[in-house]
């Protein structure tokens, strides 16, 4: 199996999503092109985490399909239909998609350089010099050079924060996602964050960001992609969804979080 | 009656310079008129107790002294570990496997991990292990072959389980009931969100469990595994009805040819006290270790 290094890196078809009664994603279509930042907006419970965690098949979708590099990530099409696939095959396809979470979830028993390079020798069996010293590199593109032996509940949220983005990075992704990163930080922590992200999406990376923070949103992304009640409501550069959007609910959004 | 020469009352009022004189004193601290009391009851008490075991010619405290390191007694030291360690490994292994069956297994693992849970918890090891010390009444052959039609291959029962293993099984199965529910209790302490973060990563169920969640749930499972192993080195002692030679049937078969039996319990005491408190010293020990560095931050949720 080769890479598609061309053609859009996610492609998402009307997807639905259930939990139960409650419809959740009622018909999501989105094309996310290589290299392209895309920040999700909408109220809390619009479903912008759940579309999100079916990029990556944390949840599965219930209808529709999800394309990411060209492939399906938690099914596969047999004779015209779709199969949920193996549990080891979904995480093998997983593995290229980096994900950055509000809570960071770091290993909360292991150093930070420990935490970076788990994933690389236990899914990609790399040797321990090798990801030490992608870790190591890493660690330094993000400001934490010399935090490597410290365990997560020794720094800060925006450390811990910007650690859980080299552990992502470190799988060498071709997509990067990241659920409300700075939701959880402090005022004065959320700045290195984000600037750890504006590099990011400086050198390339194709990332989807759901973010309330509607000052990176304008400056950094591409496209602004804003939610309501499951459903994409309006999509376009920036400037134009947050600065002159065309739906009301867009405005009633945006005149509470701006 | 002024009152002005009861001192009783004068003390609070002082002078300023006495004061920063003594001021690097500790005060001299009260005690409560209860503990003094209390103290005096339980130092008199200790005094009869001592004068009971020091003055009682049954407690036979020679016969003691010669019984303590006699070769059968020692023996039977060596079995009791043996029982406790290898028991305690099999209901840990099994105690695991059942704890992940029931945790994330389909519905009829779970299913299944919880009827032999509800069976071995439900009745006493005792009983457990006579029925496997008579596992041999039950199934004289054990083999290969289909049901009904006899054997392929078989072998002698009590070849096959001699009576050592019959008792770890005994001890073991029923072990792992309880180490399944520590466990269990275990993993559910890990936040959600690590499994999350584990999986988004592209490990595999095995690799998550291994590296991410039983390490963590270590510091919720130690604590009462180390409980288990003291009550498994005491359990064994039910081994005595099947005939493995442990400590206590080293000193019932010692007592059953002198009569001695007060003294050769106290031995049995002595030694079951020494085991347990020096695994209560390991088990301090492994919290403070995989106490280290845990933390809740980063992975609530
Ligand atoms: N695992 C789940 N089970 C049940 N309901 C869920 C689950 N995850 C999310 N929901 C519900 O789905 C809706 C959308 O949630 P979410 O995608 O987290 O919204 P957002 O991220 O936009 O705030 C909410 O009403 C939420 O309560
Ligand atoms: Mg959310």
């Amino acid at each position: 199996m080769t890479d598609v290094a061309t053609g859009p890196v996610i492609r998402a078809h009307d997807v639905h999503k259930s939990f139960g009664s409650l419809e959740v994603l009622k018909g999501i279509d989105l094309t996310v092109e290589r290299g392209e930042v895309v920040c999700l907006l909408g109220a809390s419970g619009s479903g912008k985490s759940t579309f999100l965690r079916c990029v990556n098949h944390l949840e599965t979708v219930d209808r529709g399909f999800i394309l990411v590099d060209g492939r399906l990530i938690g099914s596969d099409l047999v004779r015209g239909r779709l199969h949920e696939a193996r549990p080891s095959v979904v995480t093998e396809r997983r593995s290229r998609i980096g994900m950055v979470f509000q809570q960071f979830n770091l290993f909360g028993h292991m150093t930070v350089l420990e935490n970076v390079i788990l994933a690389p020798m236990r899914v990609k069996k790399e040797a321990r010099e090798v990801a030490v010293e992608r870790a190591v590199r890493l660690l330094g593109r993000v400001g934490l050079g010399n935090k490597q032996d410290s365990y997560p509940a020794h720094l800060s949220g925006g450390q811990q924060q910007r650690v859980a983005i080299a552990r992502a990075l470190a799988m060498e992704p071709t997509l990067m996602l990241f659920d409300e990163p700075t939701s959880a930080l402090d005022p004065e922590l959320v700045g290195e964050v984000l600037d750890v992200m504006r590099y990011l999406a400086a050198s390339g990376m194709t990332m989807m960001v759901v973010t309330h923070e509607m000052g990176f949103a304008r400056q950094v992304a591409d496209t602004a992609v804003f939610m309501s009640e499951g459903r994409i409501v309006e999509q376009g550069p920036p400037e134009k969804v947050i600065g002159a959007p065309d739906h009301e609910r867009t405005r009633a959004f945006l005149g509470k979080v701006l | 009656m002024s009152g002005s020469t009861d001192t009783r009352f004068h003390h609070d009022r002082v002078d300023l310079a006495d004061l920063v004189a003594i001021a690097d004193h500790e005060p001299v601290r009260r005690r409560a008129a209860g503990q003094k009391v209390g103290g005096a009851v339980i130092l008199v008490l200790a005094g009869f107790v001592v004068a009971i075991l020091v003055t009682n010619p049954g407690f036979d405290w020679p016969t003691v002294g010669r019984y303590l390191f006699d070769v059968s007694v020692l023996e039977g030291i060596a079995v009791t570990l043996e029982l406790t360690i290898a028991a305690m490994s099999v209901g840990i292994v099994c105690g695991v496997v059942l704890a992940v069956l029931r945790q994330s297994g389909g519905p009829i693992p779970r299913f299944a991990a919880t009827l032999y849970i509800w069976f071995f918890r439900g009745t006493p090891v005792l009983v457990q292990v006579l029925f496997w010390g008579f596992a041999a009444s039950l199934f004289p052959r054990i083999g290969l072959g289909i049901p009904g039609g006899g054997f392929l291959v078989s072998w002698d029962t009590n070849e096959v389980i001699p009576i050592f293993a019959a008792a770890v099984l005994g001890l073991g199965f029923n072990e792992a009931a309880y180490v399944a529910e520590i466990v269990r209790g275990g993993l559910l302490s890990v936040p959600a969100g690590q499994s999350e973060a584990a999986d988004a990563l592209g490990l595999g169920r095995l690799a998550t469990l291994r590296f991410v969640v039983l390490p963590q749930a270590m510091r919720a499972i130690i604590p009462p595994i180390g409980n288990q192993f003291i009550s498994m080195l005491k359990m064994t002692s039910v081994v005595l009805v099947i005939g493995v030679g442990d400590l206590l049937e080293s000193v019932t078969q010692i007592y059953s040819r002198n009569y001695r039996q007060i003294p050769l319990l106290i031995v049995a005491s002595i030694w079951y006290l020494v085991m347990t408190t020096l695994l209560t010293l390991v088990q301090a020990r492994l919290e403070k270790r995989f106490g280290r560095s845990l933390s809740r931050v980063g992975g609530a949720r």
